[in-house]
């Protein structure tokens, strides 16, 4: 290969020019919901992600104390304290008194408001109002301002979706899902694969014919009657409809036909002295299957394995109509779905929620990436 | 919660154990009915025979099983309710499908389905073996895959909150907090409400897909590319082609079954997409797909099965013609050995 690439320094860095920008195209997008999901949720909105390590500036309202909290001084009324009070210190770079006009006077200058009141908001947001008659009304004069806030990182979006938007439980019903649909059919898909690759009955090659042709099935063909089936074993034998049993059962259904392929065709390729040798000392298929063959099964077995929990994960349409969509069935997926309408703006919950959900594939595809590769490769390059 | 981790560790060890239970077992009977031991001669081996005619089908049993109720009888049955009516009781011929083409949505979502059938496979399959290609020239090559690769983890919710959030519109004046907007009002441009756009809206959803499974073509692609031959390079080399035709001409025509394989994946897959469409526009704004109207009357006004019955056999047609190319391929295969 090297041969054929372009020898001169030009063409060798556009090359990594190049890569760097697919690179950085496929990045960014999920670095921008890592990144806000760390972010302070007012900060959000303030600016974009990208400048969240820059102080971010936003225009803001407050409201000043009530009459009740002025003193008089020198023959004068005057108000006076810090416009955040309690709360985080902001940079004040301008303020006003009309939402139409929020900087109208740049912070520290002294504004004249009329009838001999004046007002004066520094950068650090303490302020003095100053009038000649008492002030009288019980709510303090609105203000506007244009504060420019520190970067800030924070935990806290997690711990809302986790405790209280209910991610927390759709995790757990994510796993309960997921583990056992993901173990059943590897021993169910193992053992037909060690049939269909090593013995011999009649109806073989049918059989794997349909088993291919059932890898392409849409899944929409099955939902329709799978839902019936389900309601009718539901109310004839008066248990719910929508259980873990039965996602489970459709599940490894799905998965099965991609199982019984990608195993079978890595089952064929072991090599025949080692299961004559065995039978000829007399071991069973039963003994030549758990002894020899699961073992040298491994790395095709983890393969699918990842592959199983990845889509099973991910997986949205047969969860929404498998499994109820309340709390304590809810999958991460659909519960995100379910966010996506009814927390449509609120980018902290949403960012947040979409972290919480691909952190598990993303680290189970990091650690066993090898694995999943291989898997790929030997599921779509051999038969399609 | 305690609870349910429980009981999902032993629905765990009753599901597995009892699959072991199941095989254990049923080799064991097979085994005690018909003896191969300790039996005359000539009974073992009748026995045996039986053993032999048997043991596949303990073998290959649950899974036909599983695979009947959960995709064969499904097939079967998706192709009557589809000429039946709405509840499934009364036969009313071809009018669903006769329906579905008069409807304004179906064919709104037929026209979607053919955009997305033209751009996605293609794209992710260009842009995959592009990659695949650079990578291979660069000692981060490797790195650089496994980012492209990552949003193949992803789940298409995941990457509709990802997208959602970079094509996020806010009103004029405002702090453009969407990517896309940001950049277009950067450069001087009007923000837009990318996923209501009409028509352009759809691309919008394509480049989701495209994003997620370019890593996929990537992949496979890049492997193929490691099998052709270096001499064939080389000789290209010597007769002084350049690097584009050497792409096109030497490189291409060797892995042509490969692209085949990885544009034909994916054209499945686009059939099927659902879950963006559902998450980024639930079909509104003329984005509808067929897979998600299907849904959509799975469940509306009390679901029409009829008609989503329909939408799912129009769905199976269109992957017909790539289920008989996989068989024979597989079939022309197993005759090689």
């Amino acid at each position: 290969m090297a041969a054929s690439t372009g020898k001169s320094f030009v063409s060798r860095f556009g090359v990594h020019i190049a890569v760097f920008i697919f690179v950085a195209i496929w990045t960014i997008p999920t670095l921008g919901i890592l990144v806000s999901s760390l972010r302070d949720k007012d900060q959000i909105i303030a600016s974009g992600w990208w400048n969240s390590f820059t102080s971010s500036s936003q225009t803001e309202a407050g409201r000043l104390p009530p009459a009740s909290a002025q003193v008089e001084k020198e023959g004068k009324f005057v108000l006076q304290g810090n416009i955040f009070g309690d709360g985080p210190a902001r940079n004040i770079s301008a303020f006003g008194v009309k939402s139409a006009a929020p900087t109208q006077y740049p912070a520290g200058t002294t504004a004249d408001l009329g009838d001999g009141v004046t007002l004066q908001l520094n950068a650090d947001g303490s302020f003095v109002m100053t009038s000649p008659k008492a002030f009288e009304s019980e709510r303090g004069q609105r203000v506007y301002y244009a504060s420019s806030a520190p970067p800030k990182f924070t935990t806290d979006n997690y711990d809302t979706v986790l405790f209280s938007e209910g991610i927390g439980r759709s995790f757990m019903n994510s796993l309960t899902v997921t583990i056992p649909a993901t173990v059943i059919p590897i021993l169910i898909a193992a053992f037909a694969a060690y049939a269909l690759a090593w013995m011999r009955f009649p109806g073989r090659a049918l059989l794997i014919a349909v088993i291919i042709g059932l890898l392409v099935v849409p899944l929409q063909m099955s939902l329709i009657p799978l839902l019936k089936l389900y309601n009718g074993v539901g109310s004839f034998f008066g248990v719910p409809s929508k259980t873990y049993l039965g996602i489970w059962l459709a599940h490894t259904g799905f998965g099965l036909p991609f199982a019984i392929y990608l195993l079978r065709s890595y089952i064929a390729g072991l090599p025949r002295e080692i299961m004559e040798s065995a039978r000829i000392d007399g071991a069973s298929d039963f003994e030549i299957f758990v002894k020899i063959v699961l073992p040298l099964s491994f790395p095709v077995l983890a393969s699918f394995a990842i592959f199983q929990f990845l889509w099973v994960w991910n997986d949205l349409l047969v969860a929404m109509v498998f499994l109820g969509t309340e709390g304590d069935q809810i999958v991460l997926t659909a519960k995100l779905n379910a966010l996506l309408g009814s927390r449509g703006g609120d980018w902290e919950i949403l960012t947040t929620s979409a972290f919480v959900t691909i952190i598990v594939p993303l680290i189970v595809f990091f650690s066993l990436q090898r694995y999943f590769v291989r898997g790929l490769l030997a599921g779509s390059v051999k038969g399609g | 919660m305690a609870a349910q981790i429980f009981s999902a560790i032993f629905v765990i060890i009753i599901g597995v154990g009892g699959c072991v239970a199941y095989f254990w077992g049923a080799n064991k009977a097979l085994d005690t009915i018909f003896p191969a031991r300790g039996v005359s001669g000539k009974a073992a081996i009748n026995n045996l025979r039986r053993q032999g005619v048997i043991r596949p089908w303990l073998f290959v049993g649950p899974a036909m099983i599983i695979l009947t109720i959960y995709l064969i009888y499904p097939v079967v049955e998706t192709l009557r309710l589809s000429f039946l009516d709405r509840g499934g009781a009364h036969f009313v011929g071809l009018a669903n499908y006769q329906w579905a083409f008069g409807d304004r949505e179906f064919r709104n979502s037929i026209l979607n389905n053919i955009i997305w059938l033209a751009v996605v496979p293609a794209a992710c399959t260009f842009l995959g073996l592009i990659i695949a290609v650079l990578t291979d020239k660069i000692w981060w090559g490797t790195i650089a895959k496994s980012l492209i690769f990552l949003p193949l983890a992803i789940s298409f919710v995941g990457a509709s909150v990802i997208w959602k959030f970079i094509y996020e519109y806010r009103g004029d004046g405002q702090t453009q907090i969407g990517l896309l907007n940001a950049i277009i009002q950067y450069f001087g441009g009007q923000p837009q409400v990318w996923i209501s756009l009409p028509f352009w809206n759809n691309f919008f959803l394509m480049v989701i897909l495209i994003w997620i499974q370019t890593g996929f073509a990537m992949v496979i692609l890049s492997s193929a590319l490691r099998g052709i031959p270096e001499e064939t390079l080389e000789a290209a080399v010597i007769d002084g082609a350049n690097p584009f035709q050497i792409f096109w001409k030497i490189m291409v025509p060797q892995i042509w079954g490969t692209i085949a394989v990885v544009w034909t994946t994916i054209t499945i897959l686009v059939l099927k997409v659902f879950d963006i469409v559902l998450t980024m526009t639930n079909g509104q704004w003329n984005s509808q797909v067929l897979a998600n109207l299907m849904f959509d009357w799975m469940f509306r006004g009390g679901g029409d099965f009829g008609r989503g019955a329909t939408i799912a056999i129009i769905i199976m047609i269109a992957v017909i013609p790539i289920m008989v190319w996989n068989i024979r391929q597989a079939n022309k295969e197993t005759e090689g050995h």
